[in-house]
Formats: C-alpha cells, sequence, structure tokens
C-alpha cells in the first residue's frame, strides 16, 4: 500500500501511444483542478469577507480583494465616481442622480455644471482596495474567546494525555500478553466502534450531572483515560510490528514489562503516537457535540460552542464571525501542512471520521 | 491480592494477569461508560424520565408513543431522504476523484493535501462558511449563479432547498472518502492488469473487470458506514438550522425540512428534558444500526470481492 508510488493505475499500460497518453493526463490534471478551486473558494471567501466591512458585504462582489467605490464631494454629497467613455474618449466623473432606463446623470468633478446623461451598465466605477484587518481584534474581543481559548487547550491537551495513555497501557496489553479472555475482550473493543454514542449519551450525562461534572471540562477529559477503540486498534497494529526479540532481550536484562512498554515499544513507535495525537488534537479542537450537551455557561465553553453563539449572536456581523472562524481553523491548517504525511495515508484516515 | 506470590505462578497466568492489569483501564471505561450506560438508556427508554424527578416505569409507552409521532417520522423521512442526496454523490465523486488521482498525474501529493484539507477543519467553522456563502442576497453561491443566468434559491432559509444545500457542504468534505479509495485502489495487483494486458483488455475492460471488483468492498463499506454516519448527523444542522436569517430560528427548521434523527433526539433529550423518550430514540436508532452493521457481513458474501479467497485458491 505505498502511497507514494501510484503505478498500478487501471489505464497505465493501455495508453501505449504518447500522445494519448499526455492527452489523458491533460483532462486528469484540469479535472483535478477543477475540484481544487471548488475547495479552496469557500475558504477564499472566509479570509475576503473577514477583512470586509458591512457595507462591502452588502456590495455583494465576487472579488475576493476587498474593494470599495471612490466617492467624491458633490455639492457636499458623496457621489461614486465613475470611468465614462463620451465619443470614444475616458474620463472621470461622478454619478449624481439615477434615471429610468438604467440610466444615470454624470458630472464633471471640477465643473459639476456640465451634465451627461449615460447608461450607468456601459460605465465602470473606480474601486481601490479596502481592508479591514481591524475586524480580527475586534471579534476576538467582542466575547471572550481567550476564555474560550484557555478552555479548548486544556480539554483538547490533558484530553490528548489522558488518551496517549491509555490508550498505550492498553494496545501494550493486546498486542503482547497471551490469556484466555483478551481475544474476546479485543473484539469487544472492536464491537465498540459500531456503537452510536447517542446509546449511552443520557446516562452518562445524568451519571455526570449526579456527581456535579456538568458545566466543567471534566466530562470532556477524565473518559479520555478509559481508552478507547480506535486509537488502541491504530496503536495495537503498530506495536505487532516492533520485533518481539527486542522484548526478549530487554527481558534478559531484566526489564520488567512496564520498563519495556517505556523503553523499548514506546520509543519505537513514535510515529503511531504521533499519528493518535494529531488526530486526537483535531477531534478535541473541533468537536462541537460534547462541549455543547456538557457547558452551560459561557465561561466554560470552548471555542467551537464560543464561536457557534457568537455567529447566533452577531449574525449580521458576517465579517466579524468570518474573522473568528478563520482564528479557529488555523492552528488545524498549521498542524495539517506540518504533519501532511500523516493525513494522507489511507490506513489512519477512516479514524476519523468515526470518532 | 498478595502480589509477593507471583513467585509460584505459572508464567502463563502470570502473563495472562499482566495482560489483564495492561488492558484494565479499558475494561473499567468499557463498565463504567459503555455497558453500564448502555443497559441504564434501555431501562430509562421504558421509563418517564426528566432528571429532576426519579423514572416512573411506563413499560413500552415510549415506543408506541414514538410510532404515533409525526416528528419522528418526519425526522426518520429527513434523514433518509439526505443519505439518497448525498451519500451516491459523495461516493462516486470520492471514488471518480481517487481513480484520477491513480493516473500518474503529477503533483499527486499537492492534490491529495487539497482535497484532504476540508477534513481537518472545523466543522463549526465551515458551516458557518457555508452559511454565508448560501446567503440569498449577498452569497457567493447565488452571485455565480445569477451570472451564468440563474436565479438561485433561498438554500438554508427554503424548506425545499436546505437539504440538498447540505449535501453540496458534505460535498466539499469528500476528499476524506477520497484518500480511502485511492489506498484501495494502489493495493490493488498490478499484476492482474498485467494479465488483463496480455489477454488483450482495454482500459475500460480492466476498470469494469478489475478496478470495479477489486474495490467494491470498500465502496460498499463506506456506504453503509454513511449511512449510520446520517443517523448522527449534528453538527452543521444544528448551526444551520439555529442561525439561518429570516427564518425562524428553531432547530430543524425551515418547517421542519432539516429535521434529524440526531437533532430531535438531542432536542427530546437536552431541551424538553424527555430522556426517557430520547432513550427510547437511541435505542431504536442503536437497532438500526446493528441491522445496518448485520447488512454489511451478510451481504459480502454476495457481491463483495475478497482478495484473501483469490489468494488462498491459487496457493
Amino acid at each position: 500500500m505505498d502511497a507514494s508510488n501510484p503505478s498500478n493505475s487501471a489505464f497505465d499500460g493501455q495508453m501505449g501511444i504518447r500522445g494519448q497518453n499526455l492527452l489523458v493526463k491533460s483532462i486528469t490534471t484540469l479535472i483535478l483542478a477543477g475540484g481544487a478551486v471548488f475547495i479552496l473558494i469557500p475558504l477564499a471567501y472566509m479570509i475576503s469577507i473577514s477583512l470586509r466591512d458591512r457595507a462591502q458585504i452588502r456590495q455583494a462582489t465576487l472579488d475576493l480583494i476587498p474593494s470599495r467605490e471612490i466617492t467624491v464631494t458633490i455639492d457636499g454629497k458623496e457621489e461614486p465616481l465613475y470611468t465614462v467613455t463620451i465619443d470614444g474618449v475616458e474620463q472621470q466623473m461622478a454619478l449624481v442622480k439615477n434615471r429610468p432606463g438604467g440610466k444615470g446623470i454624470f458630472v464633471e468633478v471640477n465643473n459639476p455644471e456640465i451634465t451627461h446623461e449615460l447608461v450607468i451598465a456601459e460605465q465602470t466605477p473606480i474601486r481601490e482596495v479596502s481592508i479591514h484587518p481591524e475586524n480580527y481584534p475586534e471579534s476576538l474581543t467582542a466575547v471572550p474567546f481567550d476564555r474560550y481559548l484557555l478552555n479548548t487547550i486544556l480539554v483538547t491537551f490533558f484530553g490528548m494525555v489522558g488518551m496517549l495513555f491509555s490508550c498505550s497501557l492498553v494496545a501494550y496489553g493486546f498486542s503482547r500478553f497471551r490469556a484466555r479472555w483478551l481475544n474476546i475482550l479485543f473484539l469487544l473493543l472492536l464491537s465498540t466502534i459500531m456503537l452510536p454514542r447517542q446509546v449511552t449519551l443520557i446516562p452518562v450525562y445524568i451519571l455526570f450531572q449526579k456527581i456535579g461534572w456538568v458545566d466543567t471540562l471534566l466530562p470532556l477529559i477524565v473518559p479520555q483515560f478509559f481508552a478507547n477503540a480506535y486509537d488502541v486498534f491504530l496503536l495495537r497494529q503498530f506495536f505487532m510490528t516492533i520485533p518481539l526479540e527486542l522484548d526478549d532481550a530487554a527481558k534478559l536484562d531484566g526489564a520488567s514489562t512496564f520498563q519495556t512498554l517505556l523503553y523499548i515499544i514506546l520509543p519505537m513507535a513514535r510515529p503511531a503516537l504521533v499519528s493518535v495525537a494529531i488526530f486526537h488534537f483535531l477531534y478535541a479542537w473541533n468537536d462541537f457535540y460534547e462541549p455543547l450537551i456538557f457547558l452551560h455557561s459561557r465561561e466554560n465553553w470552548t471555542m467551537a460552542v464560543g464561536l457557534q453563539t457568537f455567529n447566533a449572536v452577531y449574525s449580521v456581523n458576517t465579517h466579524l464571525v468570518m474573522a473568528a472562524s478563520a482564528v479557529m481553523i488555523i492552528p488545524p491548517i498549521i498542524l495539517f501542512f506540518l504533519s501532511q504525511k500523516v493525513f494522507t495515508q489511507g490506513v489512519v484516515v477512516t479514524r476519523m471520521s468515526e470518532k | 491480592m498478595r502480589f509477593f506470590n507471583m513467585r509460584d505462578w505459572t508464567l502463563a497466568r502470570r502473563e495472562a494477569a499482566a495482560g489483564y492489569m495492561y488492558v484494565a483501564p479499558w475494561v473499567v471505561g468499557f463498565l463504567l461508560l459503555t455497558v453500564g450506560p448502555m443497559l441504564a438508556s434501555l431501562y430509562f427508554s421504558f421509563t418517564d424520565y426528566d432528571i429532576v424527578s426519579s423514572p416512573r416505569w411506563i413499560g413500552i409507552q415510549n415506543y408506541t408513543q414514538l410510532f404515533q409521532d409525526p416528528l419522528f417520522w418526519k425526522s426518520l423521512q429527513v434523514t433518509l431522504y439526505f443519505a439518497i442526496l448525498s451519500l451516491p454523490s459523495s461516493l462516486v465523486t470520492g471514488f471518480f476523484l481517487a481513480v484520477l488521482l491513480n493516473q500518474n498525474v503529477r503533483g499527486i501529493r499537492i492534490w491529495r493535501t487539497i482535497y484532504f484539507l476540508p477534513s481537518v477543519l472545523s466543522g463549526v467553522a465551515v458551516t458557518l462558511v457555508w452559511i454565508t456563502m448560501f446567503n440569498p442576497q449577498v452569497g457567493v453561491v447565488n452571485q455565480i449563479l445569477e451570472i451564468l443566468g440563474f436565479k438561485g434559491p433561498s438554500w438554508l432559509s427554503d424548506p425545499d432547498w436546505a437539504l440538498p444545500a447540505l449535501a453540496i457542504m458534505a460535498l466539499w468534505g469528500v476528499g476524506q472518502n477520497m484518500i480511502i479509495y485511492l489506498a484501495g485502489l494502489q493495493s490493488v495487483p498490478q499484476d492482474m492488469y498485467d494479465a488483463a494486458k496480455v489477454d488483450g483488455a482495454n482500459a475500460w475492460q480492466s476498470f469494469r473487470s478489475i478496478t470495479i471488483p477489486m474495490m467494491s468492498p470498500v465502496l460498499f463499506y463506506n456506504l453503509v458506514l454513511g449511512l449510520i454516519g446520517t443517523f448522527s448527523y449534528f453538527t452543521q444542522v444544528y448551526i444551520a438550522s439555529s442561525s439561518v436569517s429570516g427564518a425562524s430560528r428553531e432547530l430543524g427548521g425551515p418547517a421542519r425540512s432539516t429535521l434529524f434523527y440526531n437533532l430531535y433526539l438531542f432536542q427530546n433529550a437536552f431541551r424538553y428534558g424527555r430522556m426517557g423518550y430520547a432513550s427510547a430514540m437511541a435505542w431504536i436508532l442503536f437497532i438500526i444500526v446493528l441491522i445496518l452493521t448485520a447488512l454489511i457481513f451478510k451481504s459480502s458474501s454476495m457481491w463483495v470481492y475478497y482478495e484473501g479467497e483469490l489468494r488462498s485458491k491459487s496457493e
């Protein structure tokens, strides 16, 4: 399953003629590029809209770079400036009045007495780039985003610690020891992958409420210390590839099983540990469902819940909502580009969609 | 337990004990956070329970009430309609992209990275962007449609167009499936294609007779998992229906056209406090998932191709 060497394609050997091969590849690249544009457009507009002001959003231009119409003062009123063409000569004029039939009255800027009646659609408004980076500090201070950020980091970090700790132990148990019930337990573990979380959610919620954990970060962190099927499965698969001779050598040197795990297995399993850590980061950072259910008061919210509520309250300020959204997706994007390889190997991907 | 006695144990027993010790964190969690709650929710599903007062046994009343609840049927209908809208298109697009990427095209890593990017981004942030793009007046989608000469619908505020809009959003995340299919395609043995070529098969023939059968387990598995996933669909529709301007801000709106199964379950449990009723819904969901899972195993032997079978025959 070598992902970097896509040689065994269905069409490969068939296109003997070079030219035909080139044609197929060009069309393929073209379609792929079209799809890539579809993927990138929403992200581009997120950034673009986050840099506009409200007037620019209402103008609804397709331009990615935020711009605004230049206006000039005519008789004490701000009027939009146009490049107009009269008898083949281009000049700048201000639009002062709309007329029926899509026409408008244009005047010369320096000489407002001279008027021309022209079809507006045939003239081009003069625009200038106008971006509003101040939206970012404004959106981040409108609600306590620093608090949401702190909560998200706490949930993500401690959850990750709990997951790595428990899943390493459990995966070690399932990969290195023989006992009658271990195989059955492993099957049970795998079967929980299919279990919809709604089936356990209500009693778990009630349990956490009885012990006073609802509206704290604990329900999001503590369960991570009890391992989960996906990460255990992934780590176990990796542990199985580590030669048993290493364990035997450590045992001869008098190492306990725990020391073997700590000094032999875990260092060798670093790539797998990094993978599950990254996937957990993304899961915890982006999760909305459980924070929504368990966190009630504002000071306990994570970014996901805070952002949703921010949108509900500030929905008219689309630019601020987009700025906050952009901030929220920055850490995953950075992580993604730093560790691309982990993501594009299909093996581990399945896990994320299910968790 | 007296551990110093361990010296007297047989090696096998010591090994077993150590194994159980290492898997103990999961076993404890399994009993406490999975088995216990499952039994509890089964019990709650036969009670009238609002957390404040203690559960009152009412037999199968929750279930009979559910089957007469028009909103329950509506939520099933919405979920299945969305599955029909979104799953085949995601499957075909994802598979098609994977086949394209599996040609020896240049920059395969860049394409894979771009297509996979949506899968790592926050569902909340992404949904908010799409809500902005689907805005009937100033949104990008309708502006582009206008340039092409169409009058765009009101998307998320129109009961007929809200689900298609959500399906388009889902299609945006198709890269995740694509990666899985790509891995599958690359594990198809090259000698099969070589053999087909020797026999004089053309590209389409070897695609139809080798690629499709070899990929069918992956495709089928993903389809069923997608169906199960639709029953858990939540974040996107919660945000979309609670923030669409103009329409009344009700979950599952407009006009309950996006009342997904999981959303109605959430509403019953955490908005109306009807824990017994919601537990009954959860158990019905569990049974649906069980049936779908059984379907994977059952029908796979009928038409899904396994490489292992071939190997054992040829060896």
